[in-house]
């Protein structure tokens, strides 16, 4: 019997089909659910209506990151209307026996980032959590996705959730990326090339020797914006760095069990001839420091670019152009380079590990701070802050003119204090800069760390190569 | 437990021709913070709907006395972005019980669906001729048949088809609820996670 080539996403995903409903979705068994305060209290009152606790609570795994502060954490909660939810995941945690890492926890941070740092994000599992950016779950060769709500809700009930099979895409970027172009630059890259519908309906395998050459953290920060492509989510193959990267973390499997996992990861790859239902070529040279103009991260353009003309558009698309650039307050084909930069924020659950605030540390040791720049300097976890204290990164930091500030998502989402006031211009870590994404009137420009670092330093978005 | 039914529905539209409309701008993750499902309608599109002064833009759509109705029309990849289900339930909380786009972007599609609201895929020429139909006519009624998968611009009589998965389109009808479902499988579960 010849065996039908596979992707490695059709291996893991039928692996973990429990029932195939006729003419509908699958029923996929989830490994591992994580949990926020934001997207979880309307499920846990919906089991609760329906008289049940959490199926699996062994599998779930909370931590509050959405809306809490990132300055005296040690104090109460001062917005009442977060504190609420807060106090309501501890609650919901506590009754169902649920593992809650709060904000006095050693292990605590932004879920994305705690996961994978903890050693419990695997190769070859389904994981979802409610919130898109599970997708950076996927670098580990996992399944992992953002469902809402309600599935949050099945997952509970059930531990599976009824899902359609989505289709596959590979995307190859293969070469050498140039000095200084990090794994968000070939994100934004791929982004601007393909919309941020260009990947709708899809799960994307991320292949080719300039992903193999990506460290772990720079594969996480791929995936976690595989979404905004409008994919389901992004995965990559496990490798040797996989392994090497989970080996001995608090979660991951020791001794004997070790071995038998580390068996069955080697085999989690797609066949020679597996086919895909699209699939793009990129080559990673073309590729340099990419920075956004507009309002969604398809808008983006090399550092040394111009912002398009639009000329080109018609109809709603030039509408959707013109008002985007309206909101931002650039015009058509303006040079990026030069523009004004007021904020900085270096974090989130894409760029909030310790290879990001290395890279920024790197970039403005022995310099100082632009004065007209106000910059957060934000950890995606605990572990972070504290690598990020013993390696002395903070004290380069602090003689630069940064301040370090506490783990969560902060101005990724501005759910807390941490908002750019309106009309002032971000250059952000971060994954997305819809309108009023930082706050009501903010103007996001997202790009990498060393990106960012380059804007703190001198007021405007600038070329880091060039400093 | 239930999600509304849904089977046929003859309204009037509210147009929104603007693309790439993100789950942000459908509601502003400041409005998040609620532990309970409701209430959501009021800020549904609050950055647009209001003015900084909290009193209502005039320029807005849904603040136009001119449109009013059941189906919300958007541009093409409506509910980008963030995977909260508060911007399925504000849609459905401000009274719209379908949303017709010519994409949607995936986790909104299925957060609609699980709350009793219809997403409607039509061909961007459609799309094109119900902005202008009800640019000259806000009054314009359109049918949605969810039997037939079809949806009609009663004036002008034209209809197209539209996609839904056999499986949601019986829930829809029924008011079936994908978690009742699941709970009914419990023993298979128990046995897929003893293999
Ligand atoms: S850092 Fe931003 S994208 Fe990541 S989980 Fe938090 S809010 Fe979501």
């Amino acid at each position: 019997m010849i065996l039908e080539p596979k992707t490695l996403f059709d291996k893991i995903w039928d692996a973990h089909v429990v029932k195939q409903v006729k003419d509908g979705p699958d029923v996929l068994y989830i490994d591992r659910h994580f949990i926020h305060e934001v997207t979880s209290p309307v499920a846990f009152l919906g089991l609760e209506k329906r008289g049940m606790k959490v199926f699996r609570p062994q599998n779930t795994i909370a931590t509050p990151d959405h809306n809490v502060p990132t300055i005296d954490q040690h104090l109460p909660i001062k917005e009442e209307l977060s504190r609420v939810q807060v106090e309501t995941l501890k609650q919901n945690c506590a009754k169902n026996g649920i593992e809650l890492y709060s904000l006095d926890h050693k292990y605590h941070g932004i879920v994305h980032i705690i996961g994978p740092e903890l050693g419990i994000t695997q190769p070859g599992m389904t994981i979802v959590c409610g919130d898109s950016h599970t997708s950076t779950h996927g670098a580990f060769g996992s399944i992992a996705f953002g469902i809402g709500t309600s599935e949050v809700e099945m997952v509970f009930a059930s531990q599976c959730i009824l899902q359609p099979k989505p289709k596959k895409m590979r995307i190859n970027v293969e070469g050498k990326l140039h000095k200084d172009v990090t794994a968000k630059d070939i994100a934004l890259y791929v982004i601007s090339k393909i919309s941020t519908s260009g990947g709708t309906g899809h799960f994307i395998e991320f292949a080719g020797s300039a992903i193999r050459s990506l460290t772990m953290e720079g594969r996480m920060t791929l995936c976690n914006m595989s979404i905004e492509c409008g994919a389901r989510g992004g995965m990559i193959a496990p490798d040797e760095a996989t392994f090497e990267y989970i080996k001995g973390r608090e979660f991951a499997p020791k001794g004997e069990e070790w071995n038998k996992k580390l068996a069955l990861w080697k085999q989690l790859k797609s066949d020679d001839n597996a086919v895909f239902d699209a699939e793009y070529q990129f080559d990673a040279s073309d590729i340099e420091p990419m920075i956004t103009y507009g309002t969604n991260p398809g808008m983006g353009v090399g550092v040394s670019g111009n912002i398009p003309t639009g000329e080109n558009l018609t109809g709603s698309d030039r509408i959707t152009f013109d008002k985007s650039l309206e909101y931002m307050g650039f015009k058509p084909g303006e040079k990026i380079k030069g523009k004004k930069v007021d904020y900085v924020f270096i974090g989130s659950c894409t760029n909030g590990r310790i290879e990001d605030f290395r890279l920024f540390a790197n970039f403005v040791k022995g310099k100082k701070k632009a004065d007209s720049v106000i910059a957060w300097i934000v950890p995606g976890s605990k572990k972070v802050e504290q690598q990020i204290r013993e390696e002395g990164l903070a004290e380069i930091f602090e003689a630069a003119g940064f301040a370090l500030r506490q783990p969560g998502c902060s101005a990724c989402l501005a759910m807390n204090d941490d908002k750019i006031p309106e009309g002032k211009y971000s250059v952000s870590t971060s994954n997305r800069n819809f309108e009023g994404r930082q706050g009501p009137g903010a103007r996001t420009m997202l790009a990498s760390p060393l990106m960012a670092a380059a804007a703190a330093i001198t007021g405007v978005v600038s070329d880091p190569r060039e400093i | 437990m239930s999600i509304e039914k849904f089977r046929r529905l003859v309204s009037t539209v509210v147009p929104l021709p603007i693309e790439n409309v993100d789950t942000d701008q459908i509601i502003p993750a400041r409005f998040l913070k609620a532990v309970e499902r409701k209430g959501f309608g009021d800020n549904l599109f609050r950055d647009w709907r209001y003015k900084k002064d909290g009193t209502p833009n005039p320029d807005f759509v849904l603040n136009n006395p001119r449109y009013s109705g059941r189906i919300l029309v958007a541009g093409k990849n409506f509910g980008s972005g963030s995977s909260r289900e508060h911007a399925a339930w504000a849609v459905y909380d401000a009274g719209f019980r379908v949303v017709v786009s010519s994409f949607f972007a995936d986790i909104f599609k299925s957060n609609v669906l699980n709350n009793g609201l219809l997403p409607v895929q039509v061909p961007d020429a459609f799309l094109s001729e119900i902005f202008q139909i009800v640019e000259t006519d806000p009054t314009a009624q359109f049918e949605v048949d969810l039997e037939s998968q079809t949806i009609t611009i009663l004036k002008a009589g034209i209809s197209v088809n539209f996609d839904i998965n056999p499986y949601k389109k019986e829930c829809l009808l029924n008011g079936y609820d994908d978690i009742d479902f699941l709970i009914s499988l419990k023993k298979e579960i128990i046995a897929f996670e003893q293999v």
